[in-house]
């Protein structure tokens, strides 16, 4: 599991990339990579490409960063596969965030 | 020992002038010694001084170092004694004979203070560590051990609270997870006052105490408020906003409630991020009911979606539900259990008294062979089962309890907006359980209450047509039409009262709800038990068979019905 952000030149969308199991033990490294520079972020990208597997603590963790977020920026959720999309959707956080398989 | 505490080295040499040697460099840096000139006595000091490091020669009268090695290293146990072979030995056979005897590492004579001081101070280090690490080992152990303890208390009262109601009714079947001590699963189940059950299958996000501590709230508001009457949309607008306000951000809990309708043979159930719930039918299809809401206590009251789906469930017909929605969903594709095997399972499956063995049968043969399948999910059968299987036993009133309110009246009005977003069942039955005895009876009186209301809502106020719910898509017509009518309506009211007066045997409740819409034909009222097939009009016969009468007055704009009970031992009734 590792999860790299990067932040856009212009400063307001942030991408953060997730690969392998996205799960409790991936709370601290989720947390610190959107924590830090969030001044102007207005669109947040989490990029499920790499993402192998998600559990109910990943969705708790998406919640955190709706919340950090705050109501106006945008969070969308890109690229998930199959498996990791099936969850989002027996949860219903496509009401809540906008989620895309990979094309 | 720290780092600044006196090590304590033991020197075995038979030689007296090698080991005044040895012992001077050592003790002019600073460390204390132990002598013994063979292999018994080194045994005998090892016991009784308990060196830190010992320093053996190989070739000694009576026993040698590598005999006496070999015993210490078995006295030592799990800590970590090093023993540094003295030696002038340098063929690798004798080398050898060291290390099989437990010997770590050799130091050659003639002696080098420097190296003896590099060695010593190395071994002291990796003693040092040895220590640290075993001493927290053991408080890890320790600690867990207390917390298993904590748990095991604390998941006593969890049972308790959670896993209470009527879950041993003869028509719920289930299996509780036994992954950790608190799994995070709830699983609810209580009578409703006016027949039925309600069941609630709750899975919080993570395991352990967080899950537990979430499920005592949900038990409480679940339990009280099925006994009082609620239905499950005024339950679950209640358990979400109360999870909400005491979970942290990124906490939910995935939940599915199920209300089950005996007397009118239907299903009405929400689910919100658990696997579909499915239904065999008695015809051998299987319907499921996929998650349409987000899980409980993410969303504000403002924005929670309690709307239900509702469904035929006939008597025989067997609903299943399972936790773990969303954890370990990969994890379980592709073995026996997932939630496409198991439905072609009960596609396929005859005889539906065999699933649930079934499922407790590949349960079992997985745990036997350790694979992670389904001993992490709760899961739960429930059968319809014709209402009067369960006749509800009443309960003796102790006399103590037999003060409270016997001779009154009440009255209740509702008006258009309270008409619309209140229920008054449960405000009602609050009043009429005050009469000690009458509690028995609660299941009739809440039967009584809620087909005159509903009758006087759906057709005096709303003129709807029951004739709509002959079909089950015309069921979802009836309630699109009310759901709409409701919010139009103005300048309407409902009058409710109850009168309550004791006699010799018992006493009479008098329930009279007065609507002030333009009536109906009271013609139109079929007053006989209809056939089994028929999905309405059940109401007023089912009334007819509890009360010693109902009387419709003006134009069907007044209903009146008069509940006689009688105490407990009469057999008459």
């Amino acid at each position: 599991m590792s999860i790299v952000s990067h932040l856009s030149a212009s400063g307001d969308v942030m991408k953060i990339g997730i690969q392998g199991r996205f799960d409790f033990g991936s709370h601290q490294d989720f947390r610190e990579s959107y924590d830090n520079n969030d001044l102007n972020v207005k669109e947040y990208h989490v990029d499920m490409a790499k993402t192998t597997y998600l559990d109910s603590s990943a969705l708790g963790m998406l919640l955190l960063l709706r919340d950090h977020a705050g109501s106006d920026a945008v969070i969308k959720i890109i690229n998930c596969n199959e498996d990791v999309y099936k969850i989002f959707e027996i949860s219903n956080f496509d009401q809540m965030f906008q989620i895309s398989t990979a094309k | 020992m720290s780092e600044t505490q006196q090590l304590k080295i033991l020197i075995t040499e038979d030689n007296i002038a090698d080991c005044l040697i040895i012992n001077k460099i050592i003790k002019d840096q600073g460390y204390k010694t132990v002598i013994a000139n063979n292999g018994l006595e080194a045994i005998d000091l090892y016991v009784k001084e308990k060196p830190d490091i010992i320093l053996m020669d190989a070739l000694m009268p009576q026993m040698d170092g590598f005999e006496a090695a070999k015993r210490i290293k078995q006295l030592v146990g799990e800590d970590f004694v090093p023993i540094i072979f003295l030696t002038s030995l340098n063929d690798d056979v004798s080398l050898v004979s060291c290390l099989e005897a437990g010997g770590d590492d050799f130091l050659s004579k003639p002696y080098n203070s420097i190296v003896i001081a590099a060695k010593i101070q190395a071994f002291k280090r990796m003693v040092i560590l040895h220590r640290t690490v075993q001493t927290q080992r053991d408080e890890i152990t320790h600690r867990n051990e207390y917390l298993l303890q904590e748990q095991k208390i604390a998941k006593r009262v969890f049972d308790n609270v959670a896993h209470l109601g009527c879950l041993n009714a003869p028509n719920i079947k289930h299996l509780l997870s036994p992954m950790s001590v608190f799994n995070g699963d709830v699983l609810l189940a209580s009578r409703k006052p006016s027949g039925g059950m309600i069941v609630f299958l709750g899975d919080f996000t993570g395991h352990g105490l967080p899950a537990a501590i979430g499920a005592m709230p949900v038990a409480e508001i679940f339990y009280g408020m099925v006994a009082k009457g609620f239905g499950i949309e005024e339950i679950l607008q209640e358990i979400n906003q109360k999870l909400k306000n005491i979970l942290p951000v990124g906490f939910f809990c995935c939940a599915c409630i199920v209300d089950i309708n005996y007397s009118w043979e239907r299903i009405k159930l929400w689910n919100g991020g658990l696997l579909d719930v499915l239904l065999k039918k008695n015809d051998g299809s299987v319907e499921s009911f996929r998650s349409l809401h987000l899980p409980l206590g993410i969303l504000p009251f403002e924005e929670f979606n309690s709307e239900c789906i509702e469904g035929d469930m006939k008597v025989g017909e067997r609903v299943y539900l399972f936790s773990d929605g969303i954890v370990d969903l990969k994890d379980h594709q592709g073995n026996e259990f997932s939630l496409n095997g198991f439905f072609n399972f009960l596609s396929d499956n005859q005889n539906p008294e065999d699933i649930f063995s079934h499922v407790i049968d590949q349960d079992k043969l997985s745990a036997e062979k350790n694979e992670s399948n389904i001993d992490d999910v709760t899961f739960v059968e429930i059968s319809m089962i014709s209402e009067d299987v369960i006749s509800s036993k009443h309960e003796l009133i102790k006399n103590s309890e037999l003060h409270g309110a016997r001779d009154w009246s009440m009255s209740f009005e509702m008006f258009n907006q309270t008409i619309r977003d209140f229920n008054p069942i449960p405000l009602m039955l609050q009043v009429t359980m005050e009469v000690p005895e009458l509690r028995a009876f609660n299941n009739d009186v809440c039967m009584i209450l809620s087909e005159l209301i509903t009758n006087g809502i759906d057709h005096g106020l709303l003129g709807l047509d029951s004739s709509l719910k002959t079909s089950a898509n015309g069921f979802q017509e009836y309630y699109d039409q009310r759901t709409k009518r409701l919010s139009n309506l103005t300048g309407e009211s409902l009058h409710i009262s109850l009168r309550h007066k004791p006699d010799k045997f018992g006493g009479v409740l008098v329930i009279r709800v007065v609507d002030t819409g333009s009536g109906f034909d009271l013609k139109k009222i079929d007053f006989d038990i209809p056939k089994v097939s028929q999905m309405s009009g059940r109401g007023i016969p089912l009334l007819m068979t509890l009360c010693e009468s109902i009387v419709y007055e003006g134009n069907g704009n007044a209903a009146e019905a008069v509940y006689r009970w009688k105490h407990a031992g009469d057999d008459t009734k």
